[in-house]
């Protein structure tokens, strides 16, 4: 059982939040909020820092592309607070041309390879980070291939070809 | 009474006290039957391998027993598993550094045409970047396969003429891969 429930931590955060924050909800327990780039490092460090919350725990950033939205990238913070036994998904929507947001390894050394992934994956740019390059992809790649407009299969591919199959 | 079975002799002249027969397939028989392949094992096939290397399928039936790790000493380069484009340089580079006769087995599916993974991350085929002699089908190969395509590697190192490595057919092989 974990130690806050989820009102309590969403009052604390609206005790300092207020307004810069809205519920998306709370699918499968966990409390999901989201906010814009500007609040992002403030509310981590919030979470991460405050004696009671303790979020000492980041257990992924990733992002998800969306491409009908007007802001179409989404990255996503999930953190864990060990302590409590609780755990809390941040959303922030970005544009997917103007891709920034600020890093968060200002606050966890363990957000550099998680920020080089997506950034590697999406293209989203953590403006401050201290090596921001690919990370599992050939390192010439131009594209970022888990954008939606990006074709899953490799075109050199030769034995798919319709031929091949009578079409 | 022992069944250890010997290499037949090639087709050649016989007579009282000598036996003649072409320089070619003197040497053929000699490095068909001492093959050193080199394993580069990423994923499933290469415990297929494992297996074919093992008592139960034992390829050293076949004269190749000693496995090289360093490709200098390679005669054969068995690519058994997914290449990642991020791998296709290292496993060119290993090519390269293998010397002259040097033959090259894709066993598998994913080794000859990247299988399964037709996506953005993985090489379809390593004869994008190197040429092939023997593609091993499968996914995994049984060892049996794997035995099969090594003794067709060994046919053409049999029957593989002495000039062929300085012919301009194979120069032109090995240009098309950008390679010399």
């Amino acid at each position: 059982m974990s130690k806050i429930t989820n009102e309590e931590l969403l009052n604390s955060i609206n005790s300092k939040f207020e307004g810069k924050i809205t519920v998306v909800g709370e699918p499968f327990g966990m409390l999901t909020i989201e906010t814009g780039t500007d609040g992002i490092i403030e509310l981590l460090s919030y979470l991460k820092n405050d004696p009671v919350l303790q979020f000492i725990y980041l257990t992924d950033i990733t992002a998800v592309h969306y491409p009908e939205q007007e802001k179409a990238i989404g990255v996503l913070y999930h953190l864990h607070s060990l302590v409590n036994n609780v755990r809390i998904r941040i959303k922030v929507f970005i544009d997917a041309v103007d891709c920034h947001i600020p890093t968060a390894t200002v606050l966890w050394n363990g957000a550099n390879w998680m920020e080089r992934e997506t950034y590697d994956l999406f293209g989203v740019i953590f403006d401050g980070h201290p090596d921001l390059r690919r990370i599992l992809n050939v390192d010439d790649m131009t594209a970022f291939p888990m954008r939606k407009e990006f074709p899953l299969e490799d075109p050199n591919r030769v034995d798919k070809k319709d031929y091949f199959f009578g079409r | 009474m022992s069944d250890i079975q010997i290499v037949g002799a090639p087709p050649g002249v016989e007579g009282a006290g000598f036996f003649a027969t072409s320089l070619d397939q003197a040497v053929g028989l000699a490095r068909a039957n001492s093959l050193w392949p080199l394993p580069f094992a990423t994923s499933c096939c290469g415990i297929e391998f494992m297996a074919t290397m093992a008592s139960h399928y034992d390829l050293s039936r076949f004269g190749a027993e000693r496995l090289s790790f360093s490709p200098r000493q390679a005669d054969l380069l068995m690519v058994m598993g997914t290449i990642a484009k991020k791998m296709a340089p290292v496993l060119r580079q290993v090519y390269l550094q293998m010397a002259e006769p040097r033959w090259v087995m894709a066993v598998g599916a994913c080794a000859s045409s990247g299988g399964i993974f037709d996506t953005y991350s993985v090489l379809q085929g390593i004869d994008e970047i190197i040429p092939v002699d023997v593609y091993v089908p499968g996914c995994p190969p049984r060892p049996e396969a794997i035995i099969d395509g090594f003794m067709h590697i060994q046919e053409l190192v049999k029957t593989e003429s002495l000039r062929r490595r300085d012919s301009p057919e194979y120069q032109k092989l090995l240009a098309s891969y950008g390679i010399q």
